[in-house]
Order: structure tokens, then C-alpha cells, then sequence
């Protein structure tokens, strides 16, 4: 008997703030190439040495890690996954840069000891002790999702009660101007936004996203997680089958959905696939995120953090309206989430109310 | 709980031991090692460490695979390539979408080989810009799963050295959830100047051929490669009538929760990944008949493994062997390779040698096989630990 899955805690480090009741009635759109997550203060939670030695990345992660634990009353969960599409760049950076310098030699191993992809998940085990599964999922913008579909199997399997998830990418400075270079990121200087985007490029941020995942309802429940798919690349073309496929192995129609919350991020050929989705989900009110995420690869987790307050609070935040005319909705239901980045890495997350 | 095991249908791998099944079969049982200086790339440690080195160059590797150029294929996903289309190619698969089939990779180097080789020039030239999406870990099993043909569920773990047998677990957890039908499972790492010059910062590198489980080792020996299996799921083999190489009947991820690199004194997490993969395979320690051990050779792994080995088996310790000492530590394919001669080890009837053993260790009354051990066997356990913390081990059942 498969088990049910629902999401009891969030914790989040992003450009908008941390996860706090008004997360989205604060939210701002980001107009610049590259925005950095604000950073809360990380005292009482890391000792102040590892303050300076951490990257953001793993600092971003262990305040979400222990923000979703909190909000689920979650002291340590059975397992910990995560997802990450350049894991600790920061330090790879630092490392990578000092070989040049130094032409290999004088190199100090701190920065290549915190390189490693799943630095994040190994530094979140270490401070709550946690010994169980343990594993970090490195897929480009599935990345998340691949973590997610694990935290699945382990739930449904009735293998764990309790699953720490998190997704956490980290702006590098070299690793950045490099994506840069080649036009993934929007050149420094250009003010657009997802909407108005009309320069070669995407909006970029970073940021840390953990949900205390849990196999029993609690109090704190925001939603239940149905399933997740994967799916290496497909064409536009194909995107109405992948989509119609997951619908009926979940049982559901497309009249089921009551809202679709699609990564558009102002990427004339990324938007093609989400309008492809939309067109396919007429009745599903669409929704975006991106423009108050910013593009990296495990962003798709603010996605997932957006319909499970949505499904909580049972309202929309009017920021995340795709179309200027919405219809009137008191209920939601059922959510779909879908991503993808350049044709390659699609998702699809069915999120409920619980 | 398993109640039956998930089989293994194909096998592929690159080493410095060779670029087939059959040739790192053969150099195993002849005691050949593929450790050497590092020839491929120039590096201010070249007659500093031992590598396990595959002696081709990428533009060889890339003329194999039939690549037409130009291409962003960096170093692990040429190896990976060439290892995974071995992998299907043994488990007779011709149509690789017929079923639902997945592939499942692991690196830690990812194409970091090309950036530290080229960055330098990405922000004044666009002449090495292809490679720029080459750098992340996603990117490699992308280019392999295309170069396959898979089209499907496709996606890559990074727990660094327990890669391969996390992307392994993952794999047969997708089957037993009847998600897939069959998958191709592995990991696929190139030698780089970031991981050679990363571990010598360390100060884990021995100067000479590594001695796993000696009281004289003095460190690991780096390597590459990589290694694929096909897992499939029983139905499927049955409808299919495949021929079944060896069960996948048992598999544990646990974490150490000590130190960011560093194993515990008692090897608290490689106790739980094998006490886990014996649970999930229903086995007591005593039927485990040959543990390929993970066996870095650093002081510190080989007490922290040894002394978890003391806690599941007591006093009877099976045979155990690292082959690290053949192929170096090729780190994310490390569990790959190691689960290919584990299987090899089943269907062979074979324990292979740990080279250059001499001392056992004053702290442990273990003693690893040095010469081929012929012996049939019905289980091997193969444990592959990383820095984090993450430490897994499979176990492979006779077929």
C-alpha cells in the first residue's frame, strides 16, 4: 500500500527573505542580471568560526535545514536529500582559482574539502547527528526534483517517517561570469524582468530551499506531495504527451488542476514550453515564480514552496498571476508544477491539499 | 524489506586495468596493477603520486566512440560512454526505449577537467566556450544518456566517493517502486589537476603504489574510470528470458555524522550501510562470503573500515580485498568498478588479491587475501564511504 507524503515544515533563504508568513505579499521582482539571496543573520545557529568559513551555500542551507525542521516540530529526521545543479561553486571556485594562481602549489585543503556536491547534505547531518540516508542529487534543474522523487520512494515505502529535503544552488562569482560569457546569464547593467525580458539571457539568483517532509499529517501540514516525473529533453512538441501521460497514471484530468505553476523566466525558447503546458491546462490558472526567484537550477523547490502555501492559505498570491484576468477561485486543490531549462531536465510535481 | 532481488543483465567498464570486462578480469587474476605516472596531463605532481590512469587520450577515447567533432564530451563523460554502451551492449539491449528504461549517473569531477583546463581563457575568448555547459556534474550523464539513446528518467547523485553505489540503490529503488522497468546504473570520473592537487592538499596521497589494510600505508593512489550495470526487474527478465549475471539483493546508505572528511574511530557509518544492505538482503553476516572492501589505504579509512567490519562479522571475518590497489581510488566510479568485480567475483568463483600488502595492522587481528583465492561464492558485499560521511554498501548474490 503506498503511503501518502506531505510537506510539514519549509525553510528558505532567498532573495526575497526567509520563509515567513509574508514571504509573498512582500515580494519584490527582480530586474537584474544576478541578484543574491539576503542573508539572515546565522548567529546562535553556526558557531561564528564556521561563519567564516562556510560558503553561502552552506549557510543558506542549514538556516532553511533548521527553519523546516522547526516549522514540522521535526527534531532529526530519518534522512536527509538534496539537490544541487553546481553544488558548492564558491569553493570550487576558490580552489580552482588558487591552482592557477599558485601553479599547484601552497593550496590549503579547506576550500576543496567543501567543494564536494553534497557538502550541504553531509554539514546538515553532522549538526543534527544524523546518521540516516544521506544523499545529494546533482541533475541540472531536476536536480531538486531527483531529490524529491527519492524523498518519494523513501516515504511511500513506509522506509522512513521523516525526510529532510532541501534544494540549494549558490551565486559563484567566476562560475557566474562564466555562464555569463556564454549568454545563459543576462549581461551585468540590463534592467528586465521575466515579463519584459527582451535581451538573450535569464534573470540569475540563488538561494536554499528545505521541506520537513513527512509520511503522517500534522498540524503544521501545508500539502501533499502525489508524485513527481522526470524526463531527460523533449521537443515542444511532446510536451502535451508527457503531460497527459503523468495526468492519467495519477488518475486525473486536466479540468482536475486548479492552478499550473510553470517556471517562465523570460528565455524566448524556455517560455515556448511553458506556453505549450498552459495552452494544454485551459482551466488550471497560470502562475509564475521566477520573476522573485531568479533562475538556478534547484529554483523549481521556490515552486513547490509556492503552492504549498498557496494550498495552505487557500489564497493566490497576486504577484504570482501569470495573465493580467484571472478567474474568480475560492478552493484550490490540485497544482501542478512544471520545469525545465533550455529543453533538457523537465519536471512535473502534483501538489494537493491535505 | 526486498523480497527478491533486482537482477544485474550487463555489465561495462573502463579502468586502468583495462577497457573490457574481460581484460580487468584478466589483469585481477594475473596480480596486474594499472598504477603509474600520470602521462595524460603535465602536473607539477607527476613524479610525486601513483595514478591509476587510463593511457588514452580523449581524442582516442572520443575516435572509439565515434563522436564527431566538434564536441563538449569532457573526459568522464568519453569514460562514461564507453563504459555504459559496453553495459548495454552485454545485456543484449538493442532498442533502449522499448521498455522504460532509466539512467541513473554518478561523478564528482564532473567537467571540471575542462574548465581548469580552459577557464582561464572563458572570460577573453570564446574559443573554448562549448565547454562552459560541459562543467556541471548534470551535464555528463546527459551526454551519455544521449549518446545511449535513453529518453526518459535520467539523473545523476554526488555523495563523492560513495557516488556509483548511491546512483546504484537509486536505480534498483526506482525498479522495486515499479517505476522503471530496467536501468542503467554507475558513475564515471576523469583524473584532474583540482582532485589530484584537492587530495594532495589533504595529505592523503601515498608516494608509491597504495597497501590498503597495511600498517605501513601511507595513503591512496587517485585512479579513473567507470562502470555501468544494467539492472532489470524480474518481470522483465522473465518476459524477456534474459540471462541473469548476479542479484542486486541488498543495499544500505548510512551517514558517519563525525567529521566533514575524516571516518570515525569505530566506522559508525559504514557499520550502518552494512548492517542495512544485510537487512534489506536477509542474510546474516556469516553467509557474506568476500567483502570488496572500500580500502583507500589512508590510515584513516582502512582502521575506521576495518573496525566496522569487526562490529558486523565479530570473529569471522570473511575474505576481503581492495582492488583499489589495481585501479587506484577512481572516486565517484569507485562503487561502479567495485560492483562489476564483485559480480565478476561471483560468477568467476574468485577472491581477488589486495596488492602490496606486507604488515598486518597493529590495531586490527585482519589479514586481506593477497594471492587469488579460488572459492565459490554466494555473496559479496562491496562498500564504497566519501567525504560527508556517506558511506553505502551493496550487496551481489550468485545468480
Amino acid at each position: 500500500m503506498k503511503k501518502s507524503v506531505f510537506i510539514n515544515g519549509i525553510g528558505a533563504v532567498t532573495t526575497q527573505g526567509v520563509w515567513r508568513t509574508e514571504f509573498f505579499s512582500e515580494a519584490r521582482v527582480l530586474d537584474h542580471a544576478i541578484t543574491s539571496a539576503e542573508q539572515p543573520s546565522y548567529k546562535g545557529l553556526i558557531s561564528p568560526g564556521a561563519i567564516r568559513r562556510m560558503s553561502r551555500g552552506m549557510k543558506m542551507g542549514i538556516y532553511a535545514a533548521q527553519q523546516a525542521l522547526a516549522e514540522a516540530a521535526v527534531t532529526t529526521p530519518d534522512a536527509i536529500i538534496t539537490g544541487t545543479g553546481l553544488g558548492c561553486s564558491e569553493d570550487s571556485d576558490k580552489f580552482l582559482h588558487s591552482l592557477w594562481e599558485n601553479d599547484e602549489q601552497f593550496l590549503t585543503p579547506t576550500s576543496f574539502i567543501q567543494s564536494t556536491h553534497n557538502t550541504v547534505a553531509a554539514q546538515i547531518a553532522l549538526q543534527l547527528c544524523c546518521k540516516g540516508y544521506n544523499v545529494t542529487h546533482v541533475n541540472g534543474a531536476s536536480s531538486f526534483e531527483s531529490a524529491l522523487l527519492d524523498t518519494l520512494l523513501l516515504l511511500a515505502s513506509g522506509e522512513c517517517k521523516n525526510v529532510l529535503l532541501g534544494g540549494v544552488d549558490e551565486v559563484a562569482e567566476q562560475t557566474y561570469a562564466f555562464l555569463q560569457a556564454a549568454g545563459y546569464i543576462k549581461e551585468d547593467g540590463i534592467q528586465e524582468t521575466v515579463k519584459n525580458s527582451v535581451s538573450p539571457g535569464i534573470n540569475y539568483a540563488e538561494g536554499a530551499h528545505f521541506f520537513s517532509m513527512g509520511a503522517s499529517k500534522t498540524a503544521s501540514s501545508y500539502a501533499e506531495i502525489i508524485d513527481t516525473t522526470l524526463q531527460n529533453e523533449l521537443e515542444v512538441s511532446e510536451t502535451t504527451s508527457f503531460l497527459k501521460d503523468f495526468l492519467s497514471t495519477n488518475d486525473l484530468r486536466p479540468d482536475d488542476l486548479d492552478a499550473v505553476i510553470l517556471g517562465y523566466n523570460g528565455d524566448e525558447q524556455d517560455d515556448l514550453f511553458y506556453s505549450a503546458i498552459q495552452q494544454t491546462l485551459p482551466s488550471g490558472t497560470p502562475l509564475y515564480y521566477k520573476h522573485l526567484s531568479g533562475q538556478f537550477d534547484s529554483c523549481s523547490a521556490f515552486g513547490l514552496a509556492a503552492a504549498a502555501f498557496i494550498l495552505k492559505y487557500q489564497t493566490v498570491p497576486p504577484i504570482m498571476y501569470w495573465n493580467e484576468k484571472n478567474p474568480a477561485k475560492t478552493t484550490w486543490k490540485n497544482i501542478l508544477i512544471y520545469n525545465q531549462y533550455k529543453g533538457k531536465d523537465h519536471s512535473l510535481v502534483f501538489v494537493r491539499a491535505c | 524489506m526486498i523480497s527478491e532481488g533486482i537482477a544485474v543483465t550487463g555489465i561495462g567498464i573502463i579502468s586502468s586495468i583495462g577497457n573490457t570486462v574481460e581484460e580487468n578480469l584478466y589483469a585481477l587474476q594475473a596480480g596486474k596493477h594499472g598504477l603509474s605516472r600520470i602521462a595524460n596531463f603535465p602536473t607539477r605532481l607527476q613524479e610525486r603520486i601513483w595514478v591509476g590512469e587510463i593511457k588514452r587520450s580523449n581524442e582516442e577515447l572520443a575516435d572509439k566512440l565515434e563522436l564527431s567533432s566538434p564536441h563538449a564530451f569532457t573526459r568522464t563523460s568519453l569514460l562514461g560512454a564507453f563504459a555504459a554502451r559496453q553495459a548495454l551492449k552485454s545485456a543484449n539491449i538493442n532498442d533502449v526505449n522499448q521498455l522504460r528504461t532509466g539512467f541513473i549517473s554518478s561523478t564528482s569531477v564532473g567537467g571540471m577537467d575542462y574548465t581548469e583546463r580552459y577557464g582561464s581563457t572563458y572570460l577573453i575568448s570564446s574559443e573554448w566556450h562549448r565547454y562552459i555547459p560541459s562543467h556541471p556534474a548534470g551535464d555528463s550523464s546527459h551526454k551519455i544518456a544521449k549518446y545511449l539513446g535513453v529518453k526518459g528518467l535520467v539523473t545523476t547523485v554526488s555523495t563523492a566517493c560513495s557516488s556509483a553505489a548511491n546512483a546504484v540503490m537509486m536505480g534498483a529503488r526506482l525498479i522495486h517502486a515499479g517505476r522503471l522497468d530496467r536501468v542503467i546504473v554507475g558513475g564515471t570520473d576523469a583524473l584532474s589537476k583540482f582532485t589530484i592537487n584537492g587530495f594532495h592538499s589533504l595529505l592523503i596521497l601515498s608516494d608509491e603504489p597504495c597497501q590498503p589494510f597495511d600498517n605501513q600505508r601511507k595513503g591512496l593512489n587517485l585512479g579513473e574510470g567507470a562502470a555501468y550495470l544494467v539492472l532489470e526487474s524480474q518481470k522483465t527478465v522473465k518476459q524477456q528470458g534474459k540471462h541473469v549475471l548476479a542479484y542486486l539483493t541488498g543495499y544500505g546508505n548510512a551517514n558517519d555524522a563525525f567529521h566533514q572528511t575524516a571516518s570515525s574511530d569505530d566506522g559508525e557509518g559504514a557499520f550502518l550501510a552494512m548492517q542495512k544492505a544485510l537487512t534489506v538482503a536477509q542474510l546474516g553476516p556469516q553467509e557474506i562470503d568476500y567483502v570488496n572492501v572500500h580500502g583507500t589505504a589512508t590510515p584513516n579509512n582502512d582502521l575506521s573500515e576495518g573496525r566496522a567490519m569487526q562490529r558486523i562479522f565479530k570473529n569471522k571475518i570473511p575474505s576481503f580485498s581492495s582492488t583499489k590497489s589495481f585501479t587506484g581510488h577512481a572516486l565517484a566510479a569507485a562503487g561502479a568498478i567495485e560492483a562489476v568485480y564483485s559480480i565478476l567475483a561471483l560468477q568467476q568463483g574468485l577472491v581477488f588479491p589486495n596488492l602490496h600488502f606486507d604488515t598486518p595492522m597493529e590495531e586490527l587481528d585482519m589479514i586481506p587475501q593477497t594471492t587469488v583465492q579460488h572459492r565459490s561464492a554466494s555473496h559479496v558485499l562491496s562498500n564504497s564511504f566519501g567525504f560527508g560521511g556517506n558511506c553505502s554498501s551493496l550487496i551481489f548474490s550468485k545468480a
